[in-house]
């Protein structure tokens, strides 16, 4: 398994939590400005929405998060990316508390603590299994 | 013969997780197929990269997957209320994820990574308390 990553990796790791998170965050606030939206009515929905400065900034920054995303799974295990840009719910909790003044009741205190001792679990070790299986497979030859 | 209103939540939100799991699975294994993006670009630069992702066989199909999740996680939401559905469809998909790592990537899932999985479906959950 390999272990160290170079510095520009970290960077895409934390370009996938903050993207995320903030593309999800100004999805959210846009669709509260557009008002409640019929499920049958889905077409409209399409027209409108990115329209909306929040609604389309929150669909810049989601590419941005998929870019990076499948940029990480080039190099790192899907078990390993997973867990360690879970992060980004915990900025969405902080942006809720300290930009929309909302509560941070204890059960959600103990979930950020949760996801930070686990993304400290997953981030001080190895990224990447190797091994000959996985060299065939990634060949073609594999179960997938 | 109907579902009862239970159930059919609940197999729409198992539905939702398994699209988001067999998604990112096929992406994963995607790009494993292709190895580190930064060499590729290296290489043959910004537009041979993209051609080389998405003419990706298992990549296309698992970015579809991921489109059908969306669509899937709509009506979802229209039989479900977003307090359950949320938090369940992330703590499955999470859990769901190491699982099939494991089983279909050959990934080596460590204690250190069941812990941190389930530390974070745990986590995700109380987020919505």
């Amino acid at each position: 398994m390999k272990h160290a990553l170079k510095p520009s990796q970290y960077a895409i790791l934390i370009a996938i939590m903050l993207t995320a998170s903030m593309g999800d965050s100004l999805l959210a606030r846009g669709m509260k400005q557009m008002g409640a939206m019929d499920i049958h009515h889905l077409g409209k929905l399409l027209l409108h929405a990115p329209f909306n400065p929040f609604v389309a900034g929150g669909i810049v920054l989601l590419i941005g998060f998929f870019a990076a995303y499948t940029t990480a799974l080039s190099w790192a295990d899907l078990s390993f990316v997973m867990p360690a840009t879970a992060f980004g719910y915990v900025v969405i909790a902080l942006l809720g508390r300290f930009w929309l003044h909302e509560h941070l009741s204890v059960p959600r205190i103990v979930g950020i603590a949760l996801i930070v001792c686990a993304v400290g679990f997953v981030a001080g070790g190895p990224s990447r299994t190797e091994h000959p299986k996985l060299d065939q497979m990634d060949r073609g030859l594999g179960p997938l | 013969m109907t579902l009862s209103p239970v159930l059919h939540i609940w197999a729409s939100i198992g539905f939702v997780a398994a699209l988001a799991v067999l998604g990112e699975v096929l992406i994963a294994a995607g790009m494993r197929q292709l190895g580190d993006l930064d060499d590729i670009r290296a290489a043959r630069g910004m537009g041979g990269t993209i051609a080389a992702v998405i003419t990706n066989s298992r990549f296309v199909t698992g970015a579809l997957c991921m489109a059908a999740n969306f669509f899937a996680m709509l009506y979802a939401l229209s039989i479900a209320n977003l307090s359950l559905a949320g938090p369940a469809i992330a703590a499955l998909t999470y859990i769901g994820n190491a699982i099939a790592a494991k089983l279909f990537l050959r990934e080596h899932v460590d204690k250190r990574r069941w812990l941190a999985t389930l530390f974070v479906a745990v986590g995700v959950f109380l987020l919505t308390r």
